[in-house]
């Protein structure tokens, strides 16, 4: 079972945000592996595991920083690792970044493909999908349950209000949600032998972005609210502030 | 004369409504484009072309598949969005249609926006929220087509008085297949979704404690349940009700803090809520600073008062 499972360098969901020139500005910004794709890595991991063979190769878009997350990764036991180096990455649109995955990833055996259903910076959910299909392959998204046996995927996710079984032959690209395992975290043992495996960087040239920013700000200033007062007996007032004032009930 | 192509999902053979907010959406740039709404529905369904008339179609399609194949979704949307020259595809931002957004963008090779919250007809940009909802970005798509999935709750269908006609097409055949669809949230609409929301936290002291939500839950018509982020990783509640970065981002009419403090990742995918209502022991908690209206107290005695209250009015 070869896998494949792509990761990214993003800034860490406890972060506060401030944008300067239409960009994130990275002071005092603690950088992390994607928490989607920990369950991608994890999954990987596991299945390789049961199979009893095979390798787990985790392939990164980023700039020269995203060798930490990659070394992360291979800590928790991956096989080898690519970074796709560009100083353009962190701010690649989603489909500028499917475009440079898939090339790397022709030429490669690969009979599972896993990512994070979305990254945390971009939240564009769509890169592991337009991979797959820039590949012809198959693709599952947001996958909360997952098997793999004969050739075959059996997955589940949830979708609004209901949970759909969606089935594929392999080779198969599967996008992760939360639920779907517990990531492992690295041991000591594993961050020793991450230093000894193989890390390769290829330069790439993400041409003519697909996707241009015409501009990135904080979100619009909620107007300024008040305190009803203490305990049960302030309900009668917010109900009244709701239907009266508001009109939301 | 290019076209403005609607992608609808249906469910057990029914329209869902989110896809009516699209067509609405596409209504917005073909009133300043000059362009035509088609609408397609990518399985076999139940389509009212008045409703979608209404909505802002001119056209509607439907292929003629049963069962859901993600690859053959994308591949019939982007053969009918060559055959109609489309300049845009618009789709709601629904599991499948976020699903669906990258694969229709490759497919016709150009870029996507996901999860849009506004969009500027003239200029053709697309405003959607980033860093889960802590900054929001405004871009324009380099490429033949635009294709944008549009986030619930933020456009509306147009309601005007106009009638569409169907027609049927040829479904492309896919991959992958969805199998089974079971039904999940008893009754209640998905957080994701839903005009109200009601969320508990750490403050709701028990997953037990829940019924107090419920029953405020009941007396709102279409209120949906959330969780905070160390509600639901204590195992008190599903992943699918977390509201918040690594959960889902939120926009509801009314949306109501029970026992939540307001940590930055929850408030990131709430505070595009029109109406915050906080209910929290800590007078000091960050939630106060986005909330609209704020009570101080213990959730577990304000939650049943307000239930009682919003009972009386018999919503």
């Amino acid at each position: 079972m070869n896998i494949i499972t792509f990761v990214k360098r993003v800034p860490s969901t406890t972060a506060n945000v401030v944008i300067t020139e239409n960009q994130l500005n990275p002071e005092g910004v603690e950088f992390v592996l994607n928490p989607y794709d920990e369950y991608a890595v994890e999954e990987a991991l596991a299945i390789k595991e049961a199979a009893g063979e095979g390798s787990v190769t985790a392939i990164s878009l980023g700039a020269g920083e995203a060798q930490k997350e990659l070394r992360t990764v291979l800590a928790m036991g991956a096989d080898a690792a690519v970074l796709l180096a560009s100083p353009l990455a962190p701010a690649a649109d989603g489909a500028t970044t499917a475009r440079a995955l898939a090339a790397a990833v022709k030429g490669r055996e690969f009979d599972l493909l896993l990512f994070g259903k979305q990254a945390v910076d971009r939240d564009q959910h769509g890169v592991g999908p337009a991979v797959a299909t820039l590949l012809g392959v198959p693709c599952i998204t947001e996958v909360v349950k997952l098997s793999v046996a004969d050739g075959k995927v059996i997955a589940e996710r949830e979708v609004e209000g209901a949970r759909e079984t969606i089935e594929a032959s392999l080779p198969c690209a599967i996008t992760c949600q939360k639920g779907l395992n517990t990531p492992r975290f690295a041991s000591l043992r594993g961050i020793m032998a991450a230093k000894k495996k193989p890390m390769e960087v290829i330069d790439v040239d993400l041409g003519t972005a697909a996707v241009e920013v015409v501009a990135m700000n904080m979100p619009p200033a909620r107007p300024a609210g008040r305190i009803l007062g203490e305990g049960a007996a302030a309900v009668p007032e917010l109900v009244a502030a709701l239907r009266n004032e508001s009109k939301v009930l | 004369m290019s076209n403005i192509l609607v992608v609808l999902e249906s469910r057990d053979g029914s329209l869902r409504s989110a896809s009516l907010e699209a067509v609405g959406a596409a209504r917005l740039i073909a009133e300043v484009s000059g362009a035509s709404v088609l609408a397609l529905a990518t399985e076999t369904c139940e389509l009212d072309a008045g409703v979608l008339g209404a909505a802002g179609a001119d056209l509607v399609l439907m292929a003629k598949t049963s069962g859901h194949s993600a690859e053959g979704a994308a591949a019939t949307v982007a053969r009918v969005a060559k055959e109609h020259q489309a300049s845009v595809v618009l789709l709601a931002a629904t599991v499948r249609g976020r699903d669906l957004t990258g694969r229709i963008a490759a497919l016709l090779e150009t870029g996507f926006a996901a999860d849009c919250t506004a969009l500027d007809a003239a200029a053709m940009t697309f405003t959607r929220p980033i860093l889960g909802g802590k900054a929001f970005t405004t871009v324009k798509i380099n490429g033949p087509v635009a294709v944008a999935s549009l986030r619930a709750n933020f456009f509306a269908a147009a309601g005007r008085e106009a009638n569409a006609e169907v027609q049927e097409v040829v479904a492309e055949a896919g991959l992958s297949r969805v199998t089974a669809i079971n039904a999940q949230s008893g009754g209640r609409p998905d957080v994701s979704e839903a005009t109200r929301v009601i969320s508990g936290g750490r403050g709701m002291g028990d997953a037990a404690n829940w019924n107090l939500l419920e029953a405020v839950a009941d007396a709102i018509p279409g209120c949906a349940l959330g969780a905070s982020r160390a509600v639901v990783d204590s195992g008190w509640r599903p992943h699918s009700e977390q509201v918040g970065q690594t959960g889902k981002t939120v926009a509801p009419e009314l949306y109501i803090a029970a026992g939540i403090s307001g940590a930055i990742q929850h408030l990131a995918g709430m505070n595009c809520s029109k109406v915050i209502v906080a209910i929290n022991k800590d007078a000091d908690a960050p939630i106060f600073k986005h909330a609209t209206y704020g009570i101080v107290g213990d959730a577990l005695e304000v939650l049943p008062a307000l239930a009682a209250e919003l009972q009386k009015l018999n919503l």
